[in-house]
């Protein structure tokens, strides 16, 4: 099962080893994982995608570290999702201009064009990168990069309150 | 502020220390914590010289598990910090507290590969409760409270701190103690006031209820609330190893340890339980066997300081984070307020059951007058000496197992082992530590002579120290668990498990070391030599104890077997 957690840390030496080394320890999967700072003074957000059976006993386990400060399960609807990816598309100067409209169509940003390919740059939620990739496909994928999966918690609207309850 | 309060970061550790109340550190010395021995002689502490540093870890660990006190051990970088890895995983694994010390190169040359370089906070990451690397002489009188803070609040457990040389030469003040404030380190102590009323529901529903006691009720102190529940609740008690000593065995309630060599009745208690207190213990193999097959009729309360632990291997109807001994009187006073001036459910049958059980499936050995001395009857034999006034040390082995099955616990602490990492050679170094901690007291470490090979060189601290311990190590001249596992499920194969035609002279290395050495052969000779052994107390005493080589321990659950099938006999397998 797959889970999203975002894990206020505090800013310290060492502390992104102690939670992925947890994680080897523990047998639990990082699809992806992506840091960085947060609005407050010496805290940081390691934002993780897991595979994991037991997402309580992996919380309990990362509260557990000591530098661990807050770890946060953002459930689908609850928070909002988003990855950049940076991808390399063949392109002949023939496919040049199919290839370019049709990554404007997916409001992919032309980032460098070269003699034989294009770079393009993707930021949304997975679904909108994925569709990215099917359809780049049969031009020819040469290279691609991913940040890892950012998210953060919606806040929460009073008809989704009442509906809640 | 005058010149006066500068001060090294060496002796800013070792004021810190002493504010800690620290009494004694065990350690071994060498090039990059040389700066922090200086002051030390200084210093009102007592440092005992090991001669290796996984000695000097364990004596740290016998310390605090003899006292409930944070114990202290310093060695150096690279070697000194890699020996000492073996107590620090055994000190997480049971849950005892400990600080380390290591000395690190100078900052300047950390991650250049220097002599005696190793990256020990990275090495220490998975064998302690957290660790520090300071890189502040102002630093280091902060972090060493922290540290103590962290090792013995909370599920105790070892906190290493490494300081290179530079840091502890470098120049800072000395300043006031301030209190540790940690946001990410807040352990709940008190449980939650309608689980504990759900739990005490259970109990009052329960036809066959057991409080399965782990060692987090002593570390907790809570012996005393755990008597007064058990006798209010009038349910069975049932302990773990690490928890011998929490319930006194020759109480009516007591069934004893459970587990894969546990007491039938004890393993089957909480086999056909339907409801089942864990209190302060984590469900661990040893204990449950197949976890699917354990216990399975039984709701479960579960009370940890560690919220990890609930529901980590079996789901808790229950859960109660929190203090044993605090949890525990809460559960008291509940269940009063519930009964009022009823009196307990009688469980005729249940308790019944439990007779049969225990007399039908007793432990028991036999010992033949004239054949090889069992280890059942030196422990019983011990037992009838001291009246059972002592501190007893095992290693690891059959020989752990013989102990916590046949010695009669009446207290506390007096009982310390190696529970969940099994390292053998604990028990002569952790057997200094707790007498250094307790020196009135009679100090016995029974050993295994696989494991007393293991670390025999902590005999000639135990002399130069003035620490008289007595040691019996019970000569089988082989690995007598390996070799257990290897006659019931190897086809008698014993591969590597016989230590050998050329065994040492024990008592002639006794006294190389510094000790008086004895020797027995025949089982009437062990009432003597034992009580020879405890009238010479200015030097430590290893008694060899000559034993039966084909003894095997039972009853057994095998491993990852169900708990369902308790083993008596080999015939039986």
């Amino acid at each position: 099962m797959r889970h999203t957690l975002s894990v206020i840390v505090e800013d310290q030496s060492g502390v992104l080893a102690r939670v992925a080394s947890m994680f080897a320890q523990r047998a639990f999967n990082i699809h992806s994982l992506a840091v960085g700072p947060t609005h407050e003074e010496g805290r940081s957000r390691i934002t993780l995608v897991v595979d994991a059976p037991d997402v309580e006993q992996l919380s309990k386990q990362l509260y557990k570290l000591v530098n661990v400060l807050k770890v946060t399960e953002l459930a689908p609807d609850e928070g909002v999702e988003s990855e950049i990816m940076l991808v390399r598309v063949a392109a002949s100067p023939d496919t040049r201009g199919t290839v370019v409209e049709t990554a404007s169509m997916l409001e992919a940003t032309l980032l460098d064009l070269g003699p034989t390919s294009v770079t393009f740059q993707v930021a949304g939620d997975p679904a909108k990168l994925a569709t990215f990739l099917e359809v780049m496909q049969p031009f020819g994928i040469v290279e691609l990069v991913k940040s890892g999966r950012v998210a953060i918690a919606k806040e929460r609207t009073r008809a989704a309150a009442r509906a809640a309850r | 502020m005058t010149n006066d309060n500068h001060i090294s970061g060496a002796q800013a550790l070792i004021a810190a220390l002493e504010r800690e109340g620290v009494e004694v550190v065990f350690g071994v010395p060498g090039g990059a914590i040389l700066p922090a021995y200086d002051p030390l002689i200084d210093g009102s502490m007592r440092h005992i010289l090991a001669r290796h540093e996984q000695g000097a870890g364990h004596m740290a660990e016998g310390y605090a598990q003899a006292t409930g006190r944070v114990g202290v051990v310093i060695a150096t970088s690279g070697p000194g910090a890699t020996n000492l890895i073996t107590p620090l995983q055994n000190a997480l694994m049971d849950s005892t507290p400990i600080v380390a010390i290591t000395g690190q190169v100078p900052s300047g040359s950390m991650g250049t590969d220097a002599f005696q370089e190793a990256y020990t906070t990275g090495l220490a990451m998975h064998c302690t409760k957290h660790s520090y690397l300071v890189t502040d002489p102002d630093d280091i009188g902060p972090v060493i409270h922290e540290a103590f803070h962290l090792a013995g609040t909370g599920r105790p457990g070892p906190v290493l701190v490494d300081l290179p040389k530079d840091v502890l030469n470098g120049m800072t003040e000395l300043r006031d103690q301030q209190p540790v404030v940690m946001d990410g380190y807040n352990p709940t102590t008190e449980g939650n006031g309608r689980q504990v009323r759900a739990a005490i529901e259970l109990l009052e529903q329960a036809e066959r209820p057991v409080l399965f006691v782990g060692g987090g009720v002593i570390k907790a102190g809570g012996h005393r609330e755990l008597l007064a529940f058990a006798e209010a609740a009038d349910a069975p008690v049932v302990t773990t190893l690490m928890a011998r000593g929490a319930f006194p065995d020759e109480h009516r309630l007591a069934l004893g340890m459970s587990g894969m060599h546990g007491s039938y009745t004890a393993t089957t208690a909480l086999q056909k339980s339907d409801v089942l207190f864990n209190i302060g213990a984590r469900f661990d193999d040893r204990v449950t066997g197949d976890p699917a097959t354990f216990a399975p009729s039984a709701r479960v309360v579960h009370i940890d300081i560690d919220p990890a632990e609930i529901g980590k291997v079996r789901h808790a109807e229950v859960p109660i984070v929190g203090d044993a001994r605090v949890v525990l009187k809460q559960l008291l006073r509940n269940l009063e307020k519930v009964r009022g001036d009823e009196a307990a459910p009688a469980r005729t049958d249940w308790f019944e059951t439990l007779a049969g059980w225990q007399e039908r499936y007793p432990l028991e050995y036999d010992q033949d007058p004239d054949g090889p001395i069992k280890v059942q009857y030196f422990v019983d034999q011990l037992q009838d000496a001291t009246g059972g006034e002592a501190v007893v040390v095992a290693g690891v082995g059959q020989h752990q197992m013989w102990v916590s099955q046949f010695w009669r616990f009446s207290k506390p602490r007096s009982w310390i082992n190696s529970g969940g990492l099994g390292t053998m050679g604990f028990a002569i170094p952790a057997a200094i530590g707790a007498k250094v901690a307790r020196p009135d007291e009679l100090v016995f470490a029974l050993d295994g002579d696989g494991c007393f090979q293991m670390t025999c060189q902590e005999l000639i601290t135990a002399a130069t120290e003035g620490v008289p311990i007595k040691i019996a190590v019970f000569n089988n001249h082989g690995h007598g668990m390996v070799r257990q596992w290897q006659r019931l499920f190897y086809g008698g194969r014993f591969s590597g498990s016989d230590l050998g035609d050329i065994a040492p002279d024990y008592p002639a290395l006794a006294e190389a070391m510094g000790c008086v050495g004895l020797r027995v052969e025949r089982p009437d000779e062990v009432g003597p030599v034992i009580d020879k052994a405890l009238a010479i107390n200015d030097r430590p005493v290893v008694i060899e104890v000559v034993v039966d080589p084909d003894e095997m321990v039972f009853p057994m659950v095998v491993a990852g077997g169900s708990c369902d099938q308790v083993v008596m006999a080999a015939e039986d397998l």
